[in-house]
């Protein structure tokens, strides 16, 4: 069969959990990883005659998000009830929003190869609680941990604006990086903290026709690999199933399908588990939420640089590379800690080679951000100036980097105290030159001779400079006089 | 002595008690001499809590023998019905699906009661989760009404009711989502009072239809209505649904009771007190005729959407039940099947075997109305005419200070009367009702008996958050009869 011609069409639900102090509808303490059912109350239990009360500020965090994502926030919203039944969920209803989300019609920028990037609409944006874990034994019985239920858990819709599996992890990734530069969620993918379900179908020409082919919902992605992979199975899949079955969408033949993470491919659910009306109505225990202009403006004041705006600043005023300007970006610490070296006199793109190169990896091995590294802003400036000036070579910047990590010295102390400053003199090194050369007459006359031994053999010379030395000639000078001895 | 003491009303007792003239220990043990003597007839109680009664009046004697403040209700024997939590006892809602449950908290309510010093003396029973008009819908036990053992006392809060006319208790507490507490009260010949919706916190009130729910007072006199309502009112940080204090101040209910209210204008609806059974629109008409007499004046008015009270209650709050009754599903607590074979069985079995027919009932009715593809034709309908009920009230309210009519269109009926015809049995709400709706305070003061020496009572409607001139209103008819001084058949 001949290569069909197709677009996938891809919208994505996301779920990220606020990192407020305690829960979204009760005061019990948002901790992860502790003892089984011992972070609940009778609220979040769903004991009898038990009401919530909303927390505001997750309603401030989810107000913050929608701002970011240029969403418009409602003035009046509501709490709505869904009702299903799970043993996770111990009131049998989720406390959800369904017809007057707290905001909607807002868009993400997601950033593509080579700098472009991609406007993604978003649909809406609402709060909800989330529900609790099914521990499944093997002995043939069930646990309920309950720690989870409760959990403010903010659900972003996208409209089906994507049209590849790269596209839906840029706007994951995107978006992670986002709620953490507001400081609205540790966004933890380890932890559960965001979760992902694309909607997926391709629309293939067929003899000039658009064919759409039925539409899948991938369930409870939990990872930017899983989420991209799955994408990219459902496109192929569906592909051979149109050309196999020649299924096209219709009403109602909307699946829902898993994702087998160990056999990586998408895998049907049944389809009891989707047949489900919600029932939802306004639930009658909290009241609806009035947003005044005061508190809108309060929020609106409370957001950042996004980190695309800042990317994309980088690039055009620092001149840095724009995947330079990714890593500075990826988050918000290190952007800030790079912005504070910057404004302290360092040179953009020496301050972003020290960071990238050799900060980041610093920060990786003692597990937290460079900012957290102890090392003043000014000190790296300085660090950055004394590369600019070549008092220090780029590889005794690394040298003098990890020592300021250990220490509280400054970058000048530890160049002078580990003999790091570059020998620059021009007559102290001109002495050191004629030496060599009188020393390699046959490499003199290779670089002499031209052709294709000269490069090579004024490479050697170089090194025997910086040898003699001890690796502290400025590698500049050493060549300008080298050019000069040997022409 | 110990009738004495029963025949005095909370305030008298409290004050007693108070000066020290008469010690909570002695009322204590009356009234469980009392409910030695009588519950076994009247069945209105699901608990009682003897020591633990004994030893709160002990602590109430021991402070005002030290000298120290005691609260509004020092040392007064009350009962809660047994739909409101409690960290003692069980709190059954009447249900076997939570016959056994024990809740770690105790309702505000509760803890305001004991705040004010009163002594808990026992849980009342209930139409099972308050749904029902005539006790008989419980789980767990039969209440009788005190002043004809073959009659029901009325419901869902039959027991408080019947506890209080029986002198069991000094006053009781309630809860109203269609006439729970005022029909139970007129059919017992006791005062009850459904508050304005948001007066009181319903946390630790185990929820029937959220939106309509609320706890209130069961007492003999209009004045004892006032000194609970002092006590349980209120803001409450863990109720959304209770209103502040700022847009609706809470006063003292009780200091101005006695100052009736000049140039009183009474709506009355005609052709809708015709509906109720001769003897009652007599007594209605009696009770309208003290008030003409004290210089009242009546005026007609008109409530268009009235006769849709009853359909869009029965949408609301079953709709709203299904949704609260749904986290009982032998998961988390209460009643399990023993031996299901799988998860869909715990919940289907558990629910099956632990709810009573009118519980289930009432679920199946509120999730079909909810019911995608059924929810505007129904739910978002009765929502609408829940709307046009509030706008006859706002309306009615601005020609007259309060609206008066029947509690119920009969006095008590006979035990199994109506429980085979759920239909009759919701009719008997026609009146009560639309307060619920609206969100409205409203008031069952006793206005005479039947023939058969049953009880009547007068249905008192004000706005919202205007119930101390509703005490007051009801208040000038009780100080000018002795009705609500008569004692029920059961204990005479």
């Amino acid at each position: 069969m001949a290569q069909l011609q197709y677009k996938a069409i891809i919208g994505l639900e996301i779920h990220v959990h606020l990192c407020t102090e305690t829960k979204m509808f009760c005061a019990c303490a948002l901790e992860y990883g502790k003892q089984a059912n011992s972070r609940v109350c009778p609220v979040c239990l769903g004991m009898p005659g038990v009401l919530p009360v909303m927390n505001k500020q997750a309603f401030e965090y989810a107000m913050l998000t929608a701002l970011a994502l240029n969403c418009q926030i409602s003035r009046f919203t509501k709490w709505d009830r869904k009702s299903y039944y799970y043993p996770d969920l111990p009131k049998n209803y989720q406390i959800s929003q369904y017809d007057l989300p707290l905001s909607s019609n807002g868009f993400i920028e997601i950033p593509l190869e080579g700098g472009r990037t991609k406007k993604i609409r978003i649909i809406r944006v609402h709060l909800e609680e989330d529900a609790g874990k099914n521990l499944h034994s093997a002995k043939g019985y069930s646990q309920v941990d309950l720690n989870r239920a409760g959990t403010p858990l903010l659900e972003i819709v996208t409209e089906p604006d994507m049209s590849s599996p790269e596209e839906v992890r840029a706007l994951a990734v995107e978006l992670q990086r986002i709620v953490r530069y507001l400081g609205v969620s540790e966004a933890d993918m380890q932890k559960g903290h965001m979760r992902f379900e694309p909607n997926i179908n391709v629309v293939i020409d067929k003899d000039g026709k658009d064919c759409k082919t039925p539409i899948v919902e991938v369930k409870n992605l939990n990872s930017f690999r899983a989420l991209e992979r799955s994408v990219t199975y459902e496109v192929t899949r569906q592909l051979d199933e149109f050309a196999e079955t020649g299924l096209v969408m219709e009403m109602g033949n909307k699946t829902t399908r898993g994702w087998d993470d160990a056999n990586e491919k998408t895998v049907l659910q049944r389809e009891k588990e989707e047949a489900h009306d919600y029932r939802y109505f306004p639930d009658p225990d909290l009241v609806p939420v009035e947003v005044s202009d005061e508190w809108l403006e309060q929020i609106k004041s409370r957001l950042c640089e996004l980190p695309i705006k800042k990317q994309m600043r980088y690039v055009s005023e620092y001149g840095l590379s724009d995947y330079d300007a990714g890593v500075l970006t990826a988050e918000r610490p290190t952007a800030n800690f790079f912005e504070e070296v910057v404004k302290a006199g360092g040179e953009p793109k020496r301050v972003c080679n020290l960071l990238t190169q050799t900060g980041l990896r610093l920060a990786n091995e003692k597990g937290c951000s460079v900012a957290q590294l102890g090392i003043k802003p000014q000190d790296v400036a300085e660090l950055a100036k004394m590369v600019e000036a070549g008092r220090v070579s780029a590889s005794a910047s690394t040298t003098i980097f990890e020592k300021m990590v250990e220490t509280t010295k400054t970058p000048g102390d530890i160049a002078e105290e580990f003999n790091l400053v570059q020998k620059s003199d021009e007559g102290e090194l001109e002495k050191i030159v004629e030496q060599v050369l009188s020393e390699n007459p046959k490499a003199v006359d290779d670089v002499k001779s031209g052709g294709k031994k000269s490069k090579k053999a004024r490479g050697f010379l170089v090194g025997q400079v910086m040898q003699k030395t001890g690796g502290r000639a400025n590698p500049k000078v050493v060549s300008e006089i080298l050019a000069r001895k040997l022409t | 002595m110990s009738d004495e003491l029963l025949d005095l009303n909370c305030k008298e007792l409290r004050d007693e008690i108070a000066a020290g003239r008469v010690k909570s220990n002695a009322a204590t043990e009356a009234v469980f001499e009392q409910i030695d003597n009588y519950e076994g007839k009247v069945g209105a109680f699901l608990s009682t809590f003897k020591k633990q009664a004994l030893a709160q009046a002990k602590q109430v004697d021991d402070k005002i023998a030290s000298g120290g403040p005691v609260g509004a209700l020092a040392g007064v024997p009350v009962a809660v019905k047994d739909n409101m939590c409690t960290t003692f006892g069980a709190t059954t809602c009447a249900s076997k699906i939570l016959e056994n449950f024990h809740a770690p908290y105790n309702a505000t309510v509760v803890e305001k009661l004991l705040a004010a010093d009163a002594v808990i003396v026992g849980k009342t029973n209930l139409d099972e989760f308050a749904m029902g008009s005539s006790t008989e819908n419980s789980g767990l036990k039969k209440t009788v009404n005190p002043w004809d053992p073959g009659r029901v006392p009325g419901g869902s809060s039959g027991g408080s009711a019947a506890a209080v006319a029986s002198r069991m208790c000094f006053a009781a507490l309630g809860s109203d989502t269609g006439g729970s507490i005022r029909q139970p009260a007129s059919f017992c010949g006791a005062v009850g009072l459904k508050p304005t919706y948001g007066r009181i916190s319903r946390f630790g009130l185990v929820a029937y239809g959220s939106s309509l729910d609320q706890i209130g007072p069961v007492t003999r006199t209009v004045a004892d209505t006032a000194l609970i309502l002092n006590v349980i009112t209120g803001h409450d940080q863990k109720d959304s649904t209770s209103v502040s204090e700022q847009i609706a101040p809470v006063c003292d209910y009780l200091e101005k009771i006695d100052e009736s209210p000049k140039g009183l204008k009474i709506g009355i609806v005609p052709q809708l007190n015709e509906g109720a059974e001769q003897n009652v629109q007599k007594a209605i008409g009696k009770a309208l005729e003290v008030y003409k007499n004290s210089g009242a004046e009546i005026i007609e008015i008109a409530m268009p959407h009235f006769d849709y009270a009853i359909a869009a209650y029965y949408l609301i709050a079953t709709a709203e039940a299904s949704s609260n009754l749904a986290r009982y599903d032998g998961v988390h607590y209460g009643y399990r099947t023993p031996r299901p074979n799988d998860y869909i069985e715990v919940y289907s079995k558990s629910r099956a075997e632990g709810f009573g027919g009118e519980v289930k009932r009432r679920i199946m009715l509120g999730t079909y109305a909810l019911s995608s593809g059924y929810y505007d034709a129904y739910y978002l309908k009765a929502l609408k005419v829940r709307n046009l009920i509030r706008g006859d009230f706002t309306k009615a309210f601005e020609s007259c200070d309060c609206v008066m009519m029947p509690v119920s269109p009969t006095t008590a009926f006979k035990i199994g009367e109506k429980i085979d015809d759920p239909l009759q049995m919701y009719l008997s709400d026609v009146y009560t009702i639309a307060a619920n709706l609206a969100g409205v305070p409203a008031i069952s003061v006793p206005c005479g008996f039947d023939g058969d020496n049953l009880p009547i009572g007068l249905q008192i409607l004000t706005p919202a958050f205007t119930e101390d001139k509703l005490l007051r209103i009801a208040r000038i008819y009780e100080s000018q009869n002795q009705w609500h001084l008569k004692k029920p058949a059961v204990i005479k």
